[in-house]
């Protein structure tokens, strides 16, 4: 009789299974199709640094005080500038971050108090060489300003804006990691 | 025309030719069947986990299967040093061929049937012990221990599973009287309760027999949560370790048309085969049909239940199948009898 009932029960567990695995099966998929998709980092996503632009001139906001160098613990900064006419203060020629050191510890963010650099939101950086990781900061913001996404505004405020445009090449925003896709993937019981 | 059309039918019909028109038939559909039961699996397995599943090469990824095949057939086939190299090559030629004969004594449709023979059931379940033999033949031949193990493991596998299937087979000989397909087929005409799933009159553990069925099925064909021949993340692949290339297609293309092949048999036996559960426009989509929900409902069993232990396995069949299927013979003999007495 136990032996029935160990059968009955074995088999019911079976089929409760398999309702459930059914269950998923006509339940949309969670998952992010990477290349095509990707999701929205969040606000406190460390990438690697990048400069932020004075909304007035359009141009840096560093002042090529060097602090963040100094700070730096893996010596990943270098930095120079020059005092153009009329100016009351430097401006930066170059910056170069040497990405293949640096350990995201952020101190150079901390001691910077022009708000003149900060973390972005790129995380699309796989390379094939050393390289390609000892990025020009001054020229990158350039560029970002050429395409219209120089991060522009009061980085007392705007480093803390979830909608910063900080995205890798070729990938579409479809969906924020506080979306209701992200909500199922922790979640997929629910 | 039509006297044209009607008179080329007439000569397909006709000894060589019919040979060749249903050959052509016979792998072509065991072929593409194979090829797109890897997208239906894949893409099962990706439903079932909440995954789109393929979907770069071509739309919906339905061109998944021709690039796989393009990519097995553009490699390099190796025999191992020190393995037996007629046997290795010999195994995946085993394997394929049974499934193909077999699927030639299946009804598909009404009198669409490459052989009517009639002793078909007989003839599948000859066949379908070469298949067993050749697994364990590869596994052997291309030594490699983990290969070895699998053989040793789908062998015992195989004796264990083979009993049940050959006791519920020879129940259905006993309660339909004849080994001929057609003929069990025609018994089951007119709406869903004259299938044998239903014939509870004779049996009425009927259901339960055909549960039997479908589970050794499921060992027999080594799939999930059976699948003690591929075992992949135990054995590496299993018997299959040693083969690359279009050998391990033409393994996995046999893993699949059995899949078919016994789907359809349990179709065949217990669902009617290709009558309509409401005696309505019977024919070779109800058959379709009615084979592709079980083809289905084995990719659901694949990605719900893990794979069972070994010796959970062996339990599963000498302890509680066997019985059981012998249980139900003895019933359905005891019940034929009793109906002849008082008829």
């Amino acid at each position: 009789m136990n032996a029935l009932k160990e059968i009955y029960s074995g088999f019911k567990s079976l089929l409760i299974g398999m309702r459930i695995t059914l269950g998923q099966f006509f339940k949309p998929a969670v998952t992010m199709q990477y290349p095509h998709q990707s999701l929205k980092m969040s606000p406190r996503y460390r990438g690697h640094i990048e400069l932020v632009g004075n909304p007035e001139t359009g141009k840096p906001r560093c002042i090529v005080c060097k602090l963040c160098e100094k700070a730096c613990p893996s010596d990943c900064i270098s930095l120079e500038g020059v005092k153009l006419e009329g100016d009351r203060r430097k401006s930066v020629t170059s910056y170069k971050l040497d990405f293949t050191k640096c350990s995201l510890c952020g101190s150079c963010i901390e001691v910077c108090h022009d708000g003149a650099i900060r973390f972005s939101r790129d995380y699309n950086l796989a390379g094939l060489s050393k390289e390609e990781f000892l990025i020009d900061l001054v020229a990158r913001f350039q560029a970002q300003q050429a395409e219209g996404k120089a991060q522009i505004g009061n980085p007392k405020s705007e480093g803390r804006n979830p909608k910063a445009e900080v995205q890798g090449p070729k990938t579409e925003v479809l969906a924020e990691p506080t979306g209701e896709t992200a909500k199922a993937a922790l979640n997929p019981t629910s | 025309m039509n006297a044209l059309i009607s008179k080329v039918i007439t000569l397909l019909d006709t000894e060589p030719w019919r040979l060749v028109v249903w050959v052509v038939i016979i792998v072509s559909f065991a072929a593409l069947n194979a090829a797109y039961l890897v997208w239906v699996e894949r893409k099962g397995a990706g439903r079932f986990q909440r995954r789109p599943g393929p979907t770069e090469v071509g739309p919906a990824g339905l061109l998944q299967p021709v690039a796989d095949g393009l990519k097995l057939m553009s490699k390099q086939l190796l025999a191992p040093a020190g393995a037996d190299s007629l046997l290795f090559r010999g195994a995946p030629l085993l394997v394929m061929a049974p499934v193909l004969m077999s699927l030639a004594v299946i009804p598909y449709g009404r009198g669409l049937v490459a052989r009517d023979i009639n002793v078909g059931l007989l003839m599948i379940f000859a066949l379908g012990s070469i298949n067993m033999m050749a697994i364990m033949l590869g596994g052997w031949s291309s030594r490699n221990k983990y290969a070895v193990m699998s053989a040793a493991r789908m062998v015992s596998q195989n004796v264990a599973y083979e009993i049940p299937m050959l006791l519920v087979v020879t129940t259905m000989a006993m309660v339909t009287g004849t080994m001929d397909l057609n003929q069990i087929v025609a018994q089951q005409s007119g709406a869903f309760w004259h299938w044998n799933l239903f014939r509870v009159w004779v049996n009425p553990l009927m259901p339960v027999t055909f549960l039997i069925f479908f589970i050794c099925m499921l060992a027999e064909t080594n799939r999930a949560p059976f699948d003690m021949t591929e075992a992949e993340s135990e054995l590496v692949a299993g018997a299959y370790t040693e083969y690359g290339g279009m050998g391990f297609g033409v393994f996995f293309m046999a893993e699949y048309a059995n899949i078919v092949l016994g789907c359809s048999l349990a179709t065949v036996l217990f669902l009617g085969g290709w009558q309509s559960p409401f005696g309505l426009l019977p024919g070779v989509t109800w058959f379709l049909l009615k084979m592709y929900f079980l083809v289905f409902s084995v990719v659901w069993i694949r990605w719900t239940f893990p794979r069972t232990q070994f010796y959970g396995l062996l339990n599963l069949s000498w302890k509680l199948l066997i019985p059981v299927s012998l249980f139900t013979l003895i019933l359905s003999a005891g019940t034929i009898k009793i109906l002849r007495a008082l008829s």
